[in-house]
């Protein structure tokens, strides 16, 4: 998958999950979902690819997740049935910062 | 539109909008979205515009115009004549939306299509779901705003889908609402909190209200019979609110929880009297520019407290600062070399960050190769990061090679008991090069004098900044959406200039 830039929308090979990348790392990295590396948004599927059911948690819509080093940033634009991961390691979700309203 | 699609899928059957009796699901709002897209896209049109008040049309425009790829270009309703048809001209082929009247005088006459309010809205919520996909280029245009041309042609001011994404991922959790949270929207659809106040509801899942023509009495009516538990004004909108509801001696508001407010300088007098009258409210003070997609500083619920609580000069003050920058936004004051100065002392305000457009059509980005962006806002930070505003650049007076800043001159004058509001302006002077002037709005039954006035500002800033003229009017010009007409104040104190 090319690199990853802010505003770039993915989604799961395998499950219904799309992503938004808010933040990334510099270097390259991989994300994936549900065991299998995630796409590009407007690419089809490889056909013999399916939920891995050891990375099969899910996603919440609206959730942001973010890896160890908290450089790379995804938000949930729409759920599915399995876990992100970059470079193979679970993302978790992101506590929310709730500020003031101000309009 | 992605925020839209996020709304409809986490809550689908809640109201997004309603303005009068009509109704607005978020669901209902997505496919209406799409039919408008549909409608847009097939009349060929390069923008999608709405010259009209607050109605379902703008929810559904807005997104529409999104999901069809077109630029969204809301139109002040008050303009007319050469003004609306240079305008309109720089839009060509546009599908238009409008009232009535406007759609039938219009219709043969403009380079693309007319809807009217109510057709474009029936049509849009009777058509099937819509299957086509949306456009997901961050880097499109998704609003042009044109500026209130106060200094001149009016200039389009660009927002791309990347810098309104930002913003509202910055400054809203998505559905972080309570489903009775209801948020009363008076600013018109052409000003750009009236586009982030609908964007952030839609995203939190806040219902939005739409007051479509704001009137103290009106705003306080909806308030009361929609149960608002949010809403925003600009600083004349609320000084109305205020002195209406001490006419009235009542507040019954029992369901507001937070008011905010932005797009002009607060007097002090008046937010002071707000926060007495809705004591359990959560007050925000937001400050940003059309080019910034809305807030970027904002002065909390906290910061008023404590302010307001303070007996130090110096966090009082704050109450009428803007507060602190976004997390997701920095700030820096320069000076006229461009070197940034350290807190405490004014300069202009400049800004960092990824909802920073800075940009208008045909004349480029204003930023510069490392972000930042230059508001011709005049202002200072005091030690904690408290961003305190000082008008425009363009506004500053100079008097004999000293620089003077309007805003300051009117703290004081607004501190006078009688005065109920000032404009402080530089009129042509031989000697000085500019003239301190004023000009002053008196609270019904109260009395003073040029004199007096003269010497409440000497005693309090230095003799060069007390004005040199001093003029008493019944009211102040202000634009529609709150907008002090510095120019036309000057023309009244300066005829001959």
């Amino acid at each position: 998958m090319a690199h990853l830039k802010p505003g770039t929308r993915i989604r799961s090979a395998v499950c219904d999950t799309e992503v938004m990348v808010i933040a990334a790392p510099a270097s390259d990295v991989e994300v994936q979902c549900g065991g299998t590396p995630m796409l590009a948004f407007d690419a089809e599927p490889p056909a013999g690819t399916s939920l891995d059911s050891d990375a099969a948690a899910g996603t919440q819509l609206g959730k942001r997740y973010v890896n160890e080093g908290g450089d790379l940033e995804l938000l949930c634009t729409k759920p599915g049935k399995g876990t992100l991961a970059c470079d193979g390691a679970p993302l978790a979700i992101k506590g929310a910062k709730p500020l003031p309203a101000s309009d | 539109m992605m925020l839209l699609e996020m709304a409809a899928q986490g809550f689908g059957d809640r109201v997004a909008v309603s303005s009068g009796q009509a109704r607005l699901g978020y669901a209902e709002l997505f496919t209406a979205a799409g039919a408008a897209a549909a409608a847009a896209k097939a009349s060929g049109a390069a923008h999608v515009a709405l010259l009209d008040e607050s109605s379902l049309a703008l929810p559904i425009a807005l997104y529409g115009a999104a999901w069809a790829g077109l630029p969204f270009v809301p139109l002040n309703y008050r303009l007319s004549g050469d003004e609306l048809d240079a305008l309109l001209a720089r839009i060509a082929p546009a599908y238009l939306v409008t009232d009535a009247a406007r759609c039938a005088e219009l219709a043969g006459r403009l380079d693309g299509v007319v809807a009217s309010r109510e057709d474009f809205v029936a049509r849009a919520r009777s058509a099937p779901p819509h299957e086509s996909a949306w456009g997901a280029d961050p880097d499109e245009i998704a609003v042009l705003l044109f500026t209130s041309g106060t200094t001149g042609t009016p200039k389009a001011a660009v927002l791309r889908h990347k810098h309104l994404v930002s913003y509202v991922l910055g400054s809203v959790e998505f559905g972080a609402a309570d489903p009775a949270d209801t948020g009363l929207v008076s600013v018109p659809p052409y000003h750009v909190a009236g586009i982030a106040a609908l964007l952030s509801a839609t995203y939190s899942g806040r219902r939005v209200v739409q007051l479509p023509r704001f009137s103290p009495e009106r705003w306080l009516e909806l308030a009361r019979t929609e149960r608002v538990t949010h809403a925003f004004v600009v600083p004349t909108m609320l000084a109305r609110i205020v002195e209406g509801l001490e006419a009235a001696g009542s507040a019954e508001l029992p369901q507001l929880r937070a008011l905010s407010y932005g797009g002009g300088k607060m007097p002090l007098a008046v937010i002071e009297r707000a926060m007495r009258l809705f004591p359990k409210a959560d007050f925000a003070n937001a400050y940003g520019l059309t080019e910034t997609s809305s807030t970027i500083t904002l002065l909390g619920p906290e910061d008023h407290r404590h302010a307001a609580a303070s007996r130090d000069p110096a966090l009082r003050r704050r109450l009428v600062s803007v507060g602190r920058a976004l997390p997701s936004v920095e700030i820096e004051i320069r000076d006229v070399e461009g070197r940034a100065v350290p807190a405490g002392e004014p300069g202009e305000i400049h800004v960092r960050g990824e909802q920073v457009s800075g940009e208008y059509l045909g004349s480029g980005r204003r930023v510069s190769d490392d972000g930042w962006f230059a508001t011709r806002d005049a202002g200072w930070l005091d030690a904690e990061g408290f961003l305190f505003l000082e008008g425009r650049i363009d506004d500053v007076i100079v008097r004999g090679g000293e620089n003077l800043s309007p805003g300051e001159i009117e703290d004081v004058l607004l501190e006078h008991p009688a005065v109920v509001d000032a404009a402080v302006v530089g009129i042509p002077d031989p000697e000085w090069g500019e003239a301190v002037a004023a000009a002053v709005v008196l609270r019904d039954g109260r009395r003073a004098d040029e004199a007096e006035l003269q010497e409440w500002v000497r005693k309090r800033l230095r003799s060069s900044r007390t004005p040199e003229r001093i003029a008493f009017v019944h009211e102040l010009p202000y634009n529609e959406t709150g907008k002090l007409l510095r120019r036309a104040v000057r023309a009244e104190l300066a005829p001959e200039a």
